[in-house]
This record gives structure tokens, sequence and C-alpha cells, in this order.
């Protein structure tokens, strides 16, 4: 895997544009004492072609962070600017819709979205090739015909990429995406998640558990806390691409920053 | 990557032609990295999707039918039964031989048809206004909020009053006449079909509204491509429940609404019940049992299909 670098990806604070940015949000969820602080002044800028990870404890808040940058949700204070362009969300399910087939999930992101190069929406076969094109990229080209309840929980989150990447976003949001995956295909659609990021200067903010995981994959990686949600550490991950989840310098890394995380949590278990 | 790969079971599914997958703006970085992502993957997959066994359709014919006829037989055998306890004398209450006869007489005759048809198209037609209403004022009451609030509970309170409790002004208003008895199917069937389709609008996933939402559907779009078919399966038991209380509706229009020269199934009742020929009675009151469950069947079938579709029958029981 050599593919070229384009400048953008290595310089991202060239020219300090932002593609998302987040000033001093909070969220609450329900009201005066009875409310919860889902997040406290969070402060976040993702570059043009930059690939975030948050990382944060069950509960901490990532989110009701990526549906307010989404803008299904309003913050209660702060301000986000998300206006590069268009937004492509990938939640924590798949969120497939059952009464349509697979490929036919693909197409209603073509057919939806508007504009775009070559002016109005797609033909309906036109559309139907281009999902099988995406269903090609994450190896589901097979099973267009298929309704969603067939496939197994990780194909499932695979059309569901293939559903966020048919947008043609500019900004890409991801929730837990592989969560349901085995350490082999996840390891597969890491690779090809790096390539669709170079390819198309997505930028990308990218939610997970998994610490590996997110410095296999960031360009940085930011911590947050728990109850309420607070950015505690911003960590640049240097390595070089590509990356491997299992190699010693990703360890490392996730090492450092799993420390860290625990010591939050730890607060959290006085 | 020195992993093994399993033997791709599913054939060639993401064989050679990866050259010409590359124009919607998905390019492909070396066949061969590419190629074995695909294998590799394609592997698990084969292993994660098992293989399913079908029943043969004899087997289905009898698992389906056998519950039926034995229902049938205990029925009929607790019919004979009272009948042979003799509390009633014969000609008052008819014996299951002697009323499937007088069943089979009418099934050869012209008269019979006549009935059954000038009923169903009451039915037809009847249901067929109740949904078109219930379609409109459901969306309606769906959409807007106010009106919600205002109509909400009224429709729940309609579907609560007994039908035969409108025909008195059904009369007045229409007189003896077809539009008095369709009135009063409408009636008694619009509330549960806008119940259905309130029901299934107002319970469609969050999760698929926002979906909706980030693929860039909004107001009528969203309405079409994402509430309106979440809320079929809901929409379906609503038309399901209508049937029952259409059908209800239409008996009781038809035992108090009799039309000269008119004959209809619940006419006969009448009729049967006047002339106390017990025989003809029951036989009539078998076919009103019969049609309502066969409607009844179509409805259940058409759940069935719709569930199995959208993988909802998990649990089988
Ligand atoms: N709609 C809501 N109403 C009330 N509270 C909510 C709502 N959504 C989330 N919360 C609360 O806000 C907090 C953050 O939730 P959120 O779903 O953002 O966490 P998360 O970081 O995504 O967790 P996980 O990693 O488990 O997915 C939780 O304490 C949750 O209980
Ligand atoms: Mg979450």
């Amino acid at each position: 895997m050599t593919a070229p670098l384009t400048a953008s990806h290595a310089t991202p604070a060239a020219g300090r544009e932002t593609a998302i940015r987040l000033d001093g949000v909070s969220k609450m969820y329900g009201q005066g004492a009875a409310g919860l602080l889902a997040l406290d002044g969070v402060s976040l800028d993702v570059a043009p072609g930059e690939f975030v990870c948050l990382l944060g404890a069950s509960g901490c808040g990532k989110s009701t962070l990526l549906s307010l940058v989404a803008g299904l949700d309003r913050p209660t204070a702060g301000r986000i600017d998300a206006e590069t362009g268009r937004v492509a969300m990938m939640f924590q399910e798949p969120a497939l819709f059952p009464w349509l087939t697979v490929s036919a999930n693909v197409e209603m992101a073509l057919r939806a979205r508007k504009g775009g190069e070559g002016s109005g929406k797609p033909a309906r076969a036109e559309r139907r090739a281009r999902a099988a094109e995406f269903l090609e990229i994450v190896h589901l080209g097979a099973f267009g015909a298929k309704r969603p309840h067939e496939l197994s929980g990780g194909m499932r989150q695979r059309v569901a990429l293939a559903r966020a990447l048919a947008q043609d976003a500019d900004v890409l949001l991801m929730d837990e995406p592989f969560g349901a995956l085995d350490a082999m295909t996840r390891d597969l659609l890491h690779d090809e998640l790096e390539r669709i990021w170079r390819e198309r200067n997505l930028s990308v903010l990218f939610v997970t558990h998994n610490v590996r995981e997110a410095v296999r994959l960031g360009d940085r990686v930011v911590l947050l806390s728990s109850r309420p949600g607070r950015v505690v550490q911003d960590f640049p991950v240097e390595l070089e691409r590509p990356r491997r989840t299992d190699s010693a310098e990703v360890a490392g890394q996730a090492a450092a920053i799993t420390d860290r995380l625990r010591q939050e949590v730890l607060r959290h278990g006085r | 990557m020195a992993v093994d790969t399993p033997a791709p079971q599913t054939g060639d599914r993401a064989g050679g032609d990866s050259a010409l997958r590359d124009q919607g703006g998905a390019l492909r970085d070396g066949a061969g990295q590419a190629d074995i992502h695909a294998r590799q993957i394609a592997g698990l997959d084969a292993l994660e999707l098992g293989t399913r066994r079908r029943t043969g359709l004899a087997v289905r014919v009898w698992a389906g039918l056998w519950p039926v006829a034995s229902a049938v037989a205990i029925v009929l055998a607790a019919w004979q039964a009272v009948v042979l306890a003799g509390w009633w004398p014969e000609y008052v209450f008819a014996g299951p031989g002697t009323t499937l006869a007088e069943l089979g007489r009418r099934l050869g005759e012209a008269e019979f048809y006549q009935a059954v048809a000038v009923t169903m198209r009451r039915a037809v037609v009847g249901f067929a206004l109740a949904i078109a209403t219930g379609l409109v004022v459901g969306a309606l009451v769906s959409r807007i909020r106010p009106l919600r609030r205002a109509v909400g509970s009224l429709i729940t309170g309609l579907q609560t009053m007994p039908s035969i409790a409108w025909f008195p002004l059904a009369i007045l208003l229409f007189g003896l006449t077809e539009s008095a008895i369709t009135f009063v199917v409408v009636l008694g069937a619009a509330p549960s079909v806008a119940n259905g389709l309130i029901a299934g609008v107002d319970y469609t996933p969050p999760l698929l509204l926002r979906a909706g939402h980030m693929l860039g559907l909004r107001r009528l779009s969203l309405y079409r491509h994402v509430i309106l078919p979440a809320s079929l399966p809901s929409f379906l038991a609503g038309l399901k429940q209508g049937w029952a209380f259409a059908w209800r509706s239409l008996m009781a229009g038809e035992l108090l609404v009799i039309i000269a020269n008119r004959p209809s199934l619940g006419e006969q009742l009448h009729f049967a019940r006047e002339l106390a020929d017990s025989a003809g009675l029951l036989a009539t009151m078998i076919v009103i049992l019969v049609v309502g469950i066969g409607v009844d069947l179509l409805f259940g079938a058409a759940d069935t299909a719709l569930r199995r579709r959208w993988g909802l029958h998990q649990v089988t029981t």
C-alpha cells in the first residue's frame, strides 16, 4: 500500500481553515436539578482532510457530540461550525431501512443527495450501478439484493459504511463504526477507510472505545472525560502511515493514552 | 499479510473485474492487494452466513391444516352433543347434519350467490371508503399537532362506540338505503385504520428518522421514504382490525336495513328467524363466519409476508 500522500494530509494546519469547529460547546439533557450535563465546554477543531479520533469511557458524551456536529440536535451553549460542505454520519447502530434491500439502502443516499457533479440526482439505473460500486468497496458486491436482516451484524455495519460513503460528503462522522466486527475484518476495513479518506480528502471525526484503533487511524486522538464530557488531552499521532494495529509503535502510543484514560476513570471511582 | 485465506465458497463475487469499478469516485490502488482483501472478507462472510434448510410444501400445508381441521371437528362434536342432549327440539336448534345439508342445498342455488355478492360488494365499498377516510384523517392527525390534541382521543372514542348504536341516526339521515349501511360501516372501520396509521407514525424508530435526516431527506421526502414505510406493519394491523369492525357493522346493518328485492346474508338471517328456519339460519351464520375468517386470514398472510421480508419474524412459536 504505497499510495501517494497528498499535501493536505501532511500539513493539516495549512491556512488555518477548519472543517469542523466546536467552541465551548455544552449539552444539557433535561432541566434543573434533574438535568444531566453531557458535555461541558468542549472546544475542538478538525482541519480539512484531518482524521481525528475521539476516545472516552462509555457514557461520556461521544455520541452526543457527534449528533450535535451532525445538526441532529442543538447545543445548550457554545458554537458549532461545520459549514465546509456536506456531512455524512455513520451511527453506532447500522440504522439501515429494513424495508429496503441492501442496494436500495445505499441508493437512498444517492437519491437524496443534491447538486454535486453533473447537476441533479442520478437516474435510477445509474444509482443502482453506483450503489453496486460502493458495496464493492466494502466487499459486499454480491449482497445487494439481500435485506439487511439477512446479513450479520458486521456486514450491516459495512453496508452502513457504504451508504455513508455514497453521500459523497466532505465530512464523515463515525460512531464506533467497527465495534461489531471481528479483528481481521476490522483490520481490512481500517485499510479501506484510510484509503478512501486519502483519495477523497475527507475530514473524519471517528469515535471509538478502542485505544489501538484510535492510534491506528488518527492524526490526533482526543481524550474526553466523563460526566460532564470535557476535552482532557489531545494526543498527536505522528507515526508513519500505513500503520498496523499490532505493531509495536501503535501499541506504545496506545499504552500511553490508556494510562491517561485509566487515570480519568479512576478519578470517577472515588 | 501472512494470513491463510479461506477458500471463497461463494464463487467469484469479488473477482477480477476490480478495474471496472473505478468510475464512481471509488478508485482502487493495486489490484492484487484488493483481491486479497476481497477474498479474505468473502471467506469470513461465508463463515458468518449459515445455510438454511427449507421444509417441504406438503409438510407446511399439513402443519397449517391440522389445527384448523381438529378445531372444526371439536366444534361439530360439541354441537352434536348439545343437540343430542335434547334441551331444544330439533326444529328450534338444528343439528350439524341438517344444517350442513341445508348449506349444501343453498350452495347449489343462484340466489345464495346473489346474496353473497350483494353483501361482499357492500363490504368492499364500505371498507374501501373506510380505508380512504382513515388514511386521510390519520395522515392529517399525525402531521398536525393541534389537530392531534383535538381529534386524537375522539378517534379512540369512536372506536369503542358499538356500531349498532349509529343505525337509528343513519336511518334517520339516509332512510332505509345502501347509504345508511355504508355510513355505519365506514364509521365502524375508519377509526381503526386511522389509529393504525397514527400509531405507526408515532412509533417510527427515532434512529431511522435520524438516518433519513442525515441522508438529506426532509419533510415530504422523509415522510415518503421513511415514516410511511416504517408505519406499514402498524397500518396493516389497523386494517385487520378495521375489517373486523366493518364486517360486524355490515351484519348489524343488513339485519336492520332491509331493502326490498335485494337479498343479502343479513337479510337471509332475518327471514330465517321470522320463518323459524333453524337450519337455514345456522347455515347463513356459518357462511358469515367463514367469510370473516377468510378475509382475516388474508390479512394474516400479508402480515406474515411483511414480517418475513423485514426480518421481524425472529421468534418462532
Ligand atoms: N436523549 C437523551 N436524554 C437524556 N440523556 C441522554 C440522552 N442521550 C444521552 N444521554 C445521556 O448523556 C450521556 C452521554 O451519552 P452518549 O450517548 O453521548 O455517550 P457515549 O459517549 O456515546 O457512550 P457510549 O460509548 O456508551 O456509546 C449519558 O450519560 C446518557 O445517559
Ligand atoms: Mg455512543
